[in-house]
C-alpha cells in the first residue's frame, strides 16, 4: 500500500474559477494520472482560502506551498518541479503581499497533509461486503495467519502497543495496553467483545466500516482474541443497525464455514467463535460497563469501576472491549508493520481516525484521514466550503457528548493530544459543523434534551442534573432566565462532571461548559437582555 | 384505545421465541426484540409466559423492557413514525419539519391517533446524519425532509 505524500489544492471560491480554476484543476489530475501518480499524490478543490489578486490558487502539501495565478498551462511543469523532482517553484509562487491574511494559517500547516488516506475504509466501496471471496483477493486474513502461525500472543499485543493505537470510540485509551492488561488478568476464561452500540449523535463511522468491510472487523477482533487468550467474543450492534447486524452474521457463517472461524481456525490449536448481539435502543450501553450488563440480559445500567472489565467483565470474567475502529485498524497494522502505521497521524496520536462531517456545510459524509488534520482544512477541503456562504460559528466533535470547539480553535490540529491541551476532546469522530445561524443556547437545550431522555436514572448528579439543567436552558430560551441561572447552570455541570457514576453525566456537563465558557456573551443576552443574538430563540413564553 | 390480541396468538408467540433463542438469561433482551416484531408490543400476558417458561421474575422482565426504548410495553398505531431530534438533526433544519409534523397529526410525541393509525415517537440518532433531518415510518427511513414533503410522506401510509 502506497501511502499519499503529497497534496495539491486549487481554490474553488467564485473568483478562482471565473479565472478558469476547474480547468487547472483537471489539468492537475491528468497531468498526475499520465505520470502514474495517482496513489501518491491527491488532488483536491478548497474553499474559503480568501479572495485574492492572484486568484486561483494552488496550494501544495506538505511545504503548504502557495502558488498564484496558476493557469492551465503552469500545470506541467509544477508536477515536473514540485510533485516530481521535489522542488518548489519559486517564479510561480503568490507574492507575499497579493495575498489577503486568510491565507495565514497555512504557515503552520508546513509538514502536514491533510490528504485522505485509507486504512480502516480501504476495502470499503471496493468489495463485496457479502463475499468473503473478495475480501481474500484484498489481502483478507492474511494478517490473521500471520499472527497465528507466526506470532506469539504477546508479540501480536507488543505490535499493537509500539504502533500507539489508540481507541476509536472516544476516549483514546491506548489499546495495546488494554489488551496487556486482559493478557495478564487470570480468568478461568476471556472474552472479547466489540462495542459497535454507536450511538453518539452524528456518527456512523462504524456502521460504514460493518456495512462496507464486515470481515476486517471479524479479523480484528479474532487477533485481540488471540492476543489476550479469548476463545469467545460477542459483537453488540445497536437495534438501530439491521443492515450492519445481517452483514456481519453472515461474514460470520463464510469465516466459519472456511474455517477462519471456530475450532482450530486455520489447522493451529486456536479456537474462537463469535456471535452478533443486537442492543434495543439505549445511548447508555455505549458505556462498556453498561454494555456488558446488556449483554447478561439485564438493564443497561453502568456498573461501578474498578474492577475494570479487562479484570471482571462479562459474567465476571477477564474482558477485553474495544470499538470497531479500533479493531479494524489492527489487520492493518499486522501485515505492514508497527513502523509503517506510525508514518500516519502524529508522534503521539498515530494513525488515521474516521470522520463523519455533518452540518451547514456543502458535502456531508464520512472520510479517513490522518489525525492533526484541522477544523479549518475538514471544513474548507472535504465539507466543500460552508453552505451558502454563511459563515463558521463552531463545531461539535464527538456527538453529544463531544465538545463545542469554538470557530477560534478551528487550526487547532485534530488529535487527542492536541485537543485535550486546548480543552477540548476529539471524542468519537463526528464533526457537526454549525453557522452563525446557530443559538447555544438553542444547541444546549436539545443536548441537555437527549441526555435527560438517555440518563438511566441510576446516579442522583446525572438523572436530577441532566434535567434540571434542561429547564434552566428552555427558562433562559423564554426570555425567564436570570444570571443566577447561569451560575446555578455552572453548578450542575461542576457536580455532573464530578460527582457521576459514569461518563454519561460526565459527558452531559461537557457541552454545558463549553457553551458557557466561550459564548458567555451570547448567553448573558439572553438572561439580561432577553434578546436571542441569533435569532432562533422565541424568547417568549408559549401560551 | 386497546386492541387486544388474541390471548392464543400471544402465547404462541412466546413459546416460540422460547423455543428458538433458549430461556438463558443472557437471551432476554434478544426474546423481548422478537416477541416485539412478532405483536408489536409486549403485552402483560406475554411477560407472564416469559416468566414462567425462563423462571426470571416477572418485576425483572418489567424492568429489562421498559428500559430499551426499541421494545414496548403498550399498543401502538398500525404505523409508528420515529423522529430524530438529535442535533445533526435540529441543526440541518429538523425543527420546522418538527412543528410540521406536529400540526399535520395534532397529537403530542408519544400518543396515538384517535384512529389508530400513526403513533408519533421520537428517537436519538439513528445514524444517517449525512442526509440530514431524517425520520423513520416503520422500517422505511425518508431523509432530507422539508416541512413541505412531511403531508406528501404520510398519505403514502394506509
Amino acid at each position: 500500500m502506497i501511502p499519499v505524500r503529497s497534496m495539491v489544492l486549487v481554490s474553488s471560491d467564485p473568483l478562482s474559477m471565473s479565472r478558469g480554476a476547474q480547468a487547472v484543476y483537471e489539468r492537475f489530475r491528468q497531468e498526475v494520472v499520465r505520470r502514474g501518480l495517482s496513489s501518491e499524490v491527491a488532488v483536491h478543490t478548497i474553499s474559503e482560502v480568501g479572495r485574492h489578486q492572484v486568484a486561483p490558487l494552488v496550494i501544495v502539501y506538505p511545504e503548504a506551498a502557495i502558488y498564484g495565478p496558476v493557469s492551465p498551462e503552469d500545470v506541467p511543469r509544477l508536477v515536473d518541479e514540485h510533485l516530481v523532482a521535489g522542488r518548489t517553484v519559486p517564479a510561480l509562487q503568490a507574492p507575499r503581499q497579493a495575498l489577503s491574511g486568510s491565507t495565514a494559517w497555512l504557515n503552520t500547516r508546513k509538514g502536514t497533509l491533510p490528504a485522505e488516506q485509507r486504512i480502516v475504509l480501504q476495502r470499503v466501496g471496493i468489495v463485496d461486503p457479502g463475499s468473503i471471496d473478495d475480501y481474500l483477493q484484498h489481502e483478507g486474513y492474511r494478517a490473521l495467519r500471520q499472527a497465528l502461525t507466526g506470532m506469539t500472543p504477546a508479540e501480536v499485543a507488543e505490535t499493537v502497543y509500539k504502533a500507539g493505537l489508540q481507541g476509536r470510540g472516544g476516549a483514546g485509551f491506548p489499546a495495546g495496553l488494554k489488551w496487556r492488561f486482559v493478557a495478564s488478568a487470570r480468568g478461568e476464561k476471556k472474552y472479547v467483545v466489540c462495542n459497535a452500540d454507536e450511538s453518539e449523535p452524528g456518527t456512523f463511522k462504524d456502521r460504514v466500516i460493518m456495512e462496507g468491510d464486515p470481515h476486517s472487523v471479524l479479523e480484528g477482533i479474532l487477533i485481540a482474541a488471540y492476543a489476550v487468550g479469548a476463545r469467545e467474543g460477542y459483537i453488540y450492534v445497536r437495534g438501530e443497525y439491521p443492515l450492519a447486524q445481517q452483514r456481519l452474521k453472515t461474514a460470520i457463517r463464510q469465516a466459519r464455514a472456511r474455517g477462519y472461524l471456530g475450532q482450530n481456525i486455520l489447522g493451529t490449536d486456536f479456537s474462537c467463535d463469535l456471535q452478533v448481539h443486537s442492543g434495543a435502543g439505549a445511548y447508555i450501553c455505549g458505556e462498556e460497563t453498561a454494555l456488558l450488563e446488556s449483554l447478561e440480559g439485564r438493564r443497561g445500567e453502568p456498573r461501578a469501576r474498578p474492577p475494570y472489565p479487562t479484570t471482571s467483565g462479562l459474567w465476571g470474567l477477564p474482558t477485553l472491549v474495544n470499538n470497531v475502529e479500533t479493531l479494524a485498524n489492527v489487520p492493518a497494522i499486522l501485515r505492514h508493520g508497527w513502523e509503517w502505521y506510525r508514518q500516519f497521524g502524529t508522534p503521539s496520536s498515530p494513525g488515521t481516525k474516521v470522520y463523519t462531517i455533518l452540518g451547514n456545510v456543502n458535502r456531508t459524509g464520512a472520510i479517513e484521514v490522518p489525525l492533526g488534520i484541522t477544523l479549518r482544512e475538514v471544513i474548507a477541503i472535504y465539507g466543500g466550503g460552508m453552505k451558502d456562504g454563511k459563515r463558521f460559528k463552531l463545531a461539535q466533535t464527538g456527538g453529544s457528548s463531544g465538545s463545542i470547539v469554538p470557530a477560534s480553535l478551528q487550526d487547532t490540529p485534530m488529535d487527542f493530544d492536541s485537543y485535550r491541551k486546548a480543552g477540548v476532546s476529539l471524542g468519537s469522530g463526528a464533526l457537526l459543523i454549525c453557522n452563525e445561524e446557530t443559538c447555544v443556547i438553542d444547541l444546549g437545550r436539545v443536548l441537555l434534551h437527549f441526555f435527560r431522555r438517555e440518563s438511566c436514572g441510576k446516579c442522583t448528579p446525572c438523572r436530577v442534573g441532566t434535567a434540571r439543567a434542561w429547564r434552566l436552558l428552555t427558562r433562559l430560551s423564554r426570555g425567564q432566565g436570570t444570571l443566577a441561572d447561569l451560575d446555578e447552570l455552572r453548578y450542575i455541570a461542576e457536580a455532573m462532571e464530578r460527582l457521576s457514576n459514569c461518563g454519561l453525566g460526565v459527558s452531559a456537563a461537557v457541552p454545558l461548559t463549553g457553551i458557557l465558557e466561550h459564548y458567555r456573551a451570547e448567553v448573558e443576552a439572553h438572561a439580561r437582555l432577553k434578546v436571542c443574538p441569533a435569532g432562533v430563540c422565541s424568547m417568549t413564553s408559549p401560551g | 384505545m386497546e386492541r387486544s390480541l388474541p390471548q392464543e396468538q400471544v402465547l404462541e408467540t412466546v413459546r416460540y421465541a422460547v423455543q428458538a433463542h433458549g430461556g438463558e438469561r443472557g437471551e432476554l433482551i434478544p426474546l423481548l426484540l422478537e416477541i416485539n416484531r412478532a405483536l408489536g408490543y409486549i403485552p402483560t400476558l406475554a411477560m407472564a409466559e416469559l416468566s414462567r417458561l425462563t423462571r426470571i421474575p416477572l418485576s425483572e422482565i418489567f424492568s429489562v423492557a421498559t428500559f430499551y426504548s426499541m421494545i414496548a410495553t403498550e399498543p401502538r398505531g398500525r404505523h409508528v413514525i420515529q423522529f430524530c431530534e438529535s442535533a445533526p438533526c435540529h441543526v440541518s433544519g429538523g425543527r420546522a419539519v418538527w412543528n410540521a409534523l406536529l400540526d399535520t397529526l395534532g397529537i403530542a410525541p408519544g400518543e396515538t391517533t384517535p384512529d389508530g393509525r400513526w403513533t408519533l415517537l421520537t428517537t436519538s440518532c439513528i445514524g444517517v446524519c449525512d442526509i440530514a433531518p431524517v425520520m423513520m415510518v416503520d422500517d422505511d427511513l425518508h431523509s432530507r425532509l422539508t416541512p413541505g414533503k412531511v403531508a406528501e410522506i404520510l398519505e403514502r401510509y394506509e
